[in-house]
């Protein structure tokens, strides 16, 4: 009898620890998101500002809800802010679709832009109510990455380059090229951002030093090109310290010592500088990738006009400058340039707000990467399959 | 007693006594009151989410739409068994916890030991204490704390330095990954081993003795078996702990676990729930098989 009880404890023991393990392993798992495509159309745009709901909930980079500029906004606006970081592009197109109504915003870069628009989880927003939005510059009022047809999903915000950051110190002679991310020399000193846009990186830097592979578009590679873009950066892996998830996680890899090199944000630069830590960063000669970020409006935004005072805001030439600075990045408004100086001088040209519109064309900028190569071919490698081949290089 | 104060025919008294007369009259209803709200519990959120866990791993992801597609089949059990990249993460994952455990019992044996059978009862008090020390802080703080000591610049390459010794790369590492989960594990791994230890009764040591046996053949015949149910236990802890893991390869480690291909497909990379969830089973798998195993051996008997 007592032999029989301890049987059927020890099973019972059993399954609670199996069970427990399920729990541990599988995470949280909320099962399906319904996704309602809205089409809200241009006719039925708001066309005044209404009175603020009190809250704002935002998807962000980090870096992009500094208390500078969040807080004299709660406090104008009564709109509450709460943010919640995002490390890559993906996570953000996921949060969006899986929080339901529960973001009101995302800061999205091109690359998630159009999955969001395509996917319907954001609305058209109407620009005649942002006044700043007709001192944006030519190239960022009406980009593809967030207008389809004439109609407006989101209003731009701020675009920059994808940078080489350096440890000046370990780091001689000071680097030119991305090669040294690729150099045996700096092997367990380099850090490379864990996001499958970073293939893009790797076949820019293709494009230059293998011009027989023919790449014109790092974000439009046929399967020789992406095969070949692949291989690099599989011989990569092995010299890397850590793929970063967070701007956070790489400044701490700086400020500790353990990567002297690495693909970065003008951000981590800006924050390790502060820091007294000694780095550079700089656009090598192949060029860089960038960002052109937009604040789009989700389509089940149950704070919309909160939203709108927040794009009217983050807007203004002031608040325009103060996150080109803190970040490190370009401003939208032409009208930022003067500010900019007079809060630290010289930032208007060190972060390009002032440069001619053929800097921006020289910055290859996020796009989501889809089997249409836009030159009539579709065979080109889609997203879904950079993703697989960022699984097997990190895994 | 208190019957003589209330008036005999109050409603309240007679209600309370036919309720515990039900009970008296029928043992199992006071079982099922003591067990309905836990068990009730149990089944609602341990045993359906494993469920559904379990159902969602034969469904897919719509490639186009990203949506869920509620049909049957083995698609990502079949991904999981052609990529060697998954392969290469599991067995990593089970090396690592498989590593772990066999540093934890290292480790936890001997203190055990010392605590359970030589210690005086002050000073068994008082390492009772360091061992649970440390759960009394944030299991992230001890992680981030490890980062610290590990880093390049950190306080193990200081005090390496001043010794004169070469610098060590070990952060972000696999063995990074290794001291850190060894690290955290440890009383998990100590605890059960003392239970073990301290409930083998002094004469059975004494009757070894006695009939001959030499310190060494009295702890292989005699201690050991009786603590091996112990070290059974505790190992469980630790190797289910660390392969279910995902924090630590995060903030320690260069490379992934199987939580880490979890967590990219929930959050991240594609929201592909599915495939997650095929994922996750793995682990369950390998730990139902250990606890199989476990019990052959006789490890629950004790319990």
């Amino acid at each position: 009898m007592r032999r029989h009880h301890r049987r059927v404890l020890g099973w019972s023991a059993t399954a609670l620890v199996v069970a427990g393990l399920a729990v541990t392993a599988a995470g949280c798992g909320s099962s399906g998101s319904s996704k309602s495509g809205a089409s809200t159309t241009a006719s039925n745009l708001p066309t005044s500002i209404g009175k603020g709901e009190g809250k704002l909930s935002l998807i962000a980079w980090e870096g992009y809800t500094q208390p500078d500029w969040v807080k004299p906004f709660e406090k104008q606006t009564g709109c509450k802010v709460t943010a919640k970081y995002a490390g890559s592009s993906d996570e953000m197109v996921t949060l969006m679709r899986q929080g339901g109504g529960q973001y009101d915003m995302v800061s999205a870069s091109g690359d998630a832009s159009v999955r969001l628009i395509r996917g319907g989880d954001v609305q058209p927003m109407n620009p005649k109510l942002i006044p700043d939005f007709k001192n944006f510059i030519g190239a960022l009022k009406s980009p593809s990455h967030n207008t389809v047809d004439g109609v407006h999903y989101g209003i731009s915000l701020q675009w920059g380059p994808n940078t080489l950051l350096y440890n000046t110190q370990k780091v001689t002679p000071a680097p030119t090229s991305w090669s040294v991310l690729y150099s045996p020399k700096y092997k367990g000193q380099i850090t490379i951002p864990d996001n499958a846009i970073q293939i893009a990186d790797a076949a820019l830097y293709l494009s230059k030093t293998q011009p027989d592979l023919g790449i014109t578009d790092p974000y439009e590679l046929n399967q020789k090109q992406f095969d070949a873009t692949v291989a690099l950066l599989k011989q990569q892996r092995p010299l890397l310290k850590k793929h970063w998830g967070l701007a956070s996680d790489e400044i701490d890899l700086f400020k500790n010592g353990d990567a002297t090199l690495g693909a970065s944000w003008p951000y981590q630069t800006n924050t390790l500088e502060a820091d007294k830590v000694p780095v550079k960063d700089l656009i090598p000669k192949e060029g860089a990738t960038g960002w052109a970020d937009t604040w789009m409006l989700s389509s089940k935004s149950k704070h919309p006009n909160c939203a709108y005072m927040w794009t009217k805001w983050v807007s203004t030439p002031k608040v325009q400058a103060q996150q080109a600075i803190y970040f490190g990045e370009t401003p939208a408004n032409t009208k930022a340039c003067p500010l900019m100086d007079q809060m630290s001088p010289g930032s208007c040209k060190q972060y390009h707000a002032d440069a001619p519109a053929s800097y921006f064309d020289s910055i290859k900028f996020w796009k989501t990467p889809l089997a249409d190569c836009g030159n009539g071919k579709t065979d080109c490698i889609d997203y879904n399959q950079w993703q697989k081949a960022w699984t097997e290089i990190t895994g | 007693m208190s019957a003589r104060n209330e008036p005999a025919g109050r409603p309240s008294w007679a209600a309370r006594r036919r309720f515990s007369g039900a009970f008296w009259r029928r043992p199992w209803l006071k079982g099922a009151g003591l067990l309905g709200l836990p068990v009730g519990g149990y089944l609602l959120i341990y045993v359906a989410a494993l469920g559904v866990l379990f159902i969602s791993a034969f469904w897919s992801l719509d490639p186009l739409s990203g949506k869920i597609v509620h049909s049957w089949g083995l698609g990502n059990f079949r991904t999981l068994w052609h990529e060697h990249t998954y392969w290469r993460i599991a067995g990593r994952t089970i090396g690592i916890a498989a590593a772990v455990t066999v540093t934890d019992v290292i480790l936890a044996f001997p203190f055990a030991y010392f605590m359970a059978r030589l210690a005086s009862p002050r000073l068994r008090t008082v390492l009772f204490v360091i061992v649970l020390l440390p759960l009394w802080s944030s299991y992230l703080a001890r992680i981030y704390a490890w980062r610290l000591i590990l880093s390049n610049e950190g306080a193990l390459n200081w005090s390496l330095g001043g010794l004169g010794l070469p610098h060590q790369h070990i952060a972000y590492t696999n063995w990074a990954m290794w001291i850190v989960f060894s690290y955290i594990w440890l009383p998990f791994m100590i605890l059960p081993i003392y239970a073990a230890l301290e409930r083998i009764p002094d004469n059975y040591i004494e009757a070894s003795r006695d009939l001959g046996a030499k310190n060494w053949t009295t702890f292989r015949r005699v201690v050991l078996p009786l603590a091996l149910p112990g070290v059974v236990a505790g190992s469980i802890f630790t190797f289910s702990l660390t392969l279910g893991d995902y924090i630590t390869p995060i903030l320690v480690g260069n490379t992934q676990f199987i939580g880490n291909v979890v967590y990219r497909n929930v959050l991240g990379l594609s929201y592909d729930l599915p495939f997650a969830a095929a994922f996750a089973i793995v682990p369950l798998a390998v730990m139902a098989i250990y606890l199989v195993l476990a019990r052959r051996a006789g490890a629950f008997e004790a319990l």
